[in-house]
Parts: structure tokens; sequence; C-alpha cells
């Protein structure tokens, strides 16, 4: 069998210290995008456990998968669950949710919380798209643009990259950065293309850092090119999977000459994250009704 | 008298050699990753063919995205002049040209000489060139020839709804999962190529007789989903992947005429 080198880690995370039992309000998000799912649960608004996995062929299963990994561990049902809000691609297809709301929205809140409210200018760039959106202070959106209809610029593009390559996924970024003397970008816009393009100058004999740095600067700019077009308002932030490549992200603040916020949160659970939250913010509305 | 034509495309070169005008000899060759040194022997073979040395060819032309490679000939020109040039010396009426490639798609309206009026070209994205009908194929674990078609034994249209070639693959790897029938899912890659290149050859306006040229006018699949979307049977080249070729040899041809005749 070939290596995967597109493979990720998958995994999931509880905080020991809560305990849901004595808490109020038990809310969660399930955000099924198209490369990845993650689930989050919050007691009381404050995270408390979440799982990012790889979306499966079947939207529903994932989000199933997603949630029960979630909660592995945590004694907790779905029924303990007070409310629950799809986001994502596939958030129509989350059967125990009782309520979806748009990637877009719950993108805003959840980097809102993650970042805070100084937080005007979130770019999310995931697996098949990439959103540049404008919030407010309270994470609601005030304005966005997004590119899912090109490979370019998205997580599926590098990891044709990493497959081409041979290199682990998660390892790309940072050898990207070990190259002495910075590459001129892939000129190829679209990721069939630069594979061919990426294909020769190997043949050329370039080094493979060489070739990723060549391409993460490309993917840097196209991403800049979409952010420009709605405009950086400070703070800035950046979630989604690609935000955990530091080739891609030095190269993209050092093009828009801007500095990011930085979390201890991961930035792959900002979606749902903002689902949980408004999970609890709607489960809180039907009570006081 | 010689002149020869040299097409250096992404995918394939192509060389034709003229003997007083008419087409002595055609040889194509690939790319690969030394195009320059591809090209070099493809010209060879075809020389050697045609049974003459580099010194009896009386001019050479350039076209194709990769023509700066051949730093030997006399003259170059555009992809879209070579295209135009050859097309309208096979057919006379044409008016529109669409000739698509490995790595590109061109809209091309030209007058009666086959000189060029108005064009469009895409060779940014692989949704509306060959090679998305290639990566299709190859999801499929398929040779493009036979699911070119295999795509005319489709008995329904089913959408596709990605336009980037690399999430039409998952798409189609998912519609393998739940079991959609082969010639349906290469009728829908084919119908969604054919319908880009359509949509975007409309720019510049479509006035018959139209021309279809370029290596992927040898898929059959394609040239049925190109029917239906322009609602009209286009004519299809004969060893359509040399014409673009064939026009840089005509150009070298009357560049060298003209000269005597001055």
């Amino acid at each position: 069998m070939t290596a995967e080198y597109w493979r990720w880690k998958e995994y999931n995370w509880r905080d020991e210290a809560i305990e849901w039992r004595n808490g109020g309000v038990v809310s969660a998000g399930v955000d099924v995008g198209s490369v990845s799912s993650q689930a989050v649960i919050m007691v009381d608004g404050k995270l408390y456990a979440y799982s990012n996995m790889r979306t499966g062929s079947d939207s529903p299963v994932s989000a199933q998968k997603a949630i029960d990994w979630a909660m592995e561990g945590t004694g907790l049902g779905l029924k303990d669950i007070h409310f629950i809000v799809g986001t994502g691609y596939g958030r129509v297809n989350v059967p125990f949710a009782h309520k979806s709301i748009t990637e877009i929205a719950c993108h805003a809140r959840g980097g809102n919380f993650m970042y805070g409210p100084r937080v005007r200018t979130i770019l999310d760039m995931g697996g098949q798209d990439c959103k540049a959106i404008h919030c407010d202070e309270r994470g609601k959106v005030t304005a966005f643009l997004m590119n899912d209809k090109c490979a370019a610029g998205t997580g599926r593009g590098m990891e044709v990259f990493a497959d081409l390559l041979q290199v682990p996924i998660e390892e790309v970024g940072d050898l990207s950065l070990s190259v002495g003397e910075e590459p001129e970008p892939v000129s190829s816009t679209c990721v069939i293309f630069a594979k061919s393009e990426a294909a020769s100058l190997l043949r050329k004999g370039w080094e493979k850092n060489t070739v990723l740095a060549a391409y993460c600067s490309a993917m840097a700019h196209r991403v800049a090119t979409l952010l420009e077009r709605l405009g950086v308002q400070k703070e800035f932030a950046i979630t989604g999977g690609i935000a955990k490549n530091r080739g891609v992200v030095k190269r993209l603040l050092d093009e828009l000459k801007v500095e990011s916020l930085t979390t201890t949160y991961d930035q792959q659970i900002a979606g749902a994250l903002g689902a949980a939250l408004f999970a609890k913010a709607l489960h809180e509305k039907s009570k006081a009704n | 008298m010689f002149t020869a034509g040299i097409d250096v495309g992404a995918k394939a070169i192509k060389v034709v050699v003229l003997k007083d005008g008419a087409v002595a000899v055609r040889r194509l060759g690939l790319t690969g990753f030394e195009p320059r040194e591809s090209t070099l022997k493809v010209f060879e073979q075809a020389l050697r063919e045609a049974g003459i040395s580099r010194k009896e060819l009386a001019f050479v032309v350039a076209t194709g995205g990769g023509r700066k490679e051949v730093d030997f000939a006399d003259g170059e020109i555009t992809e879209v002049g070579g295209a135009a040039k050859g097309s309208v010396f096979c057919f006379p009426t044409a008016k529109t040209v669409i000739d698509v490639g490995a790595e590109e798609g061109r809209g091309i309206r030209c007058d009666s000489a086959g000189k060029v009026v108005d064009f469009e070209i895409n060779e940014k994205c692989a949704a509306g060139a060959g090679a998305f009908t290639e990566a299709m194929s190859r999801a499929l674990e398929m040779p493009i020839e036979e699911f070119g078609a295999l795509s005319l034994k489709s008995t329904q249209a089913i959408p596709m709804n990605a336009q980037c070639a690399v999430f039409a693959e998952s798409e189609v790897v998912s519609l393998i999962h739940a079991k959609t029938p082969k010639a349906d899912i290469a009728r829908a890659v084919h119908d969604a190529v054919a319908s880009r290149i359509v949509s975007m050859v409309r720019k510049v306006g479509v006035e018959k007789d139209v021309v279809l040229i370029g290596g992927v006018a040898r898929n059959v699949g394609f040239i049925d989903a190109m029917n239906r979307s322009l609602g009209f049977d286009v004519i299809v080249a004969d060893d359509p992947e040399y014409i673009g070729a064939l026009g840089a040899a005509l150009v070298a041809h009357e560049s060298v005429s003209h000269g005597r005749k001055s």
C-alpha cells in the first residue's frame, strides 16, 4: 500500500477539570465540512470536549461519529445535550441537530470566542473553501467573500501537494520554511497545472523544500488576493486547517503586512465552536419563552 | 520547396512538413519534462521521414505554449494564429474555431483568409481543458479513449456540481461509491467540460461553420457533448491535433513564397 501523505492525525480532547453533571447548559456544535468534521461540546459556555476527524462519504454518519467521539469517556449521551447546532457544508445532514446555521455565521462567532472581541477580520482556510469574513465585536458577520469553486488556496490543494512530494501534510509548512532563499512562487493557479509545474521543477533538480516553499507562497498569494478584495480590518485572525501550516501563514502575513492574533484554542474547531455557542444561546432563549 | 511548422504543446509536440504548400509529413511526440530535447527529436524524425536535411527547409515557424523552446525556428506565431490559419486551410467556410488542448481551451473567430478577428483563451484552469477529462478518466481507472466512448452509452444526464478538477475527482469517486453507472458519470464529465468551453466561445460569438480542433477533438464523448451544448454539430478536423502545426507550416510557406514574389 502506498503511504497517504495527505492524511492528518484525527483526535479528540476533553477538559478533565470540568464536570458536566454539575453544570447547567450543555450545548454542542457539529461542523461537517467537505474534508473534515468537528464536534464541540460546551458546558455553560466553556469548552469541554471536542473531536476532529476526516469526513467520510456519508455526512450523517460522519456527524454521528464526530459527536460520539467528542462524547467518548464523558458519560454524556445525546439526550444529555440541551441543544445541538449543525453547520458546515453538510449541515443539513446532521440528523440529531436541533437547528442548522451557516458556516460563515459560525466561524465568525467561533473566531470571536477564540480570539476575543477585538477580531474584525477572520480568514477561514478550510478543506474545500476559503472564506474572508468581517465581523463586529459580538462576532456577528458584517461582510464576507468566499471561494468554494477552485481548489487553489484550499486544504485539498495542499493535500495534493503533500502526496505529490511525499511529505506528511503536517510537516509541509515547517519544511517549506527551511529554504535558504525564497524561490519564485509556482506560477500556475490551477492545482492540476501546479502539479505538472512542480514535477518539472523536481526534474530540474529543485529540492522538495524549495518546491513546497514555492507552492506555499503561491497559495498565500492566492488567499491574499481574496482577502484584499474584502479588505483587512484589524485585528486579523486565521482559522481552519491551513492556519496550522506555518509556511502558508507566515508568507500570507508577510504579503499582507499584517499580524495575526494568536490563540491557545485549536483553530480547526472554530466553526463547531461557533455552532455550540449558538446552541447555548438558542437553548437559553427557548427556556426564557 | 519544403517548409515546416512546429507546435510545442503542454502535452505533445506536433511537426508538419510541407512540400510546395501541401502536407508531406506529420509527426507527433510527447513533450515530457525536457521540451527542448523532445522538440528536436520529433523534428529530426519528421525530417528523416521526409528524406530531407535541415538545410533543405526554406522556413520553419514555431507555435504553441512552448514555442520559445524552438531556438532554431525562423519565425513564430501564436497558438491562436496557427489554429485559425490551419482550420481555414482545411475548411474554407470556417468562421469559428474551437481549439481544446491538454491544458488550455480557445475560442477563435476568423475571416476567410484564416486571420484572427477575435479570441478567448482559458489556460488558467484545468476545468476547461483536456486535463479535466483525463483526471476523471484516471479516477475511473480507464484509458481516456475508452472513457470518451463509454459516455455515448449513457442513458441519463446526471449533474456534476464541482467545477474544479480537484473537487470533481472527489465527486466522481462518491458517484462511483453510490453505484452510479460509469457511462452516466462519463457523460456528466464531458458535458461539464463542453459547457464551460461553449460559454467561453460564446464570448467571441458562435458563427457557423464551427470547427473543432486540438487533441481533445479526438474524444468522441467530448464531440458529442459539444454538439449537445451548442445545439448543432461541429465540424471535426481529421487529425485535429496537427491543425496548429499545419497553420504554422502554412505561414512558413507563405513567408517564403511572398518573399520570392517581391
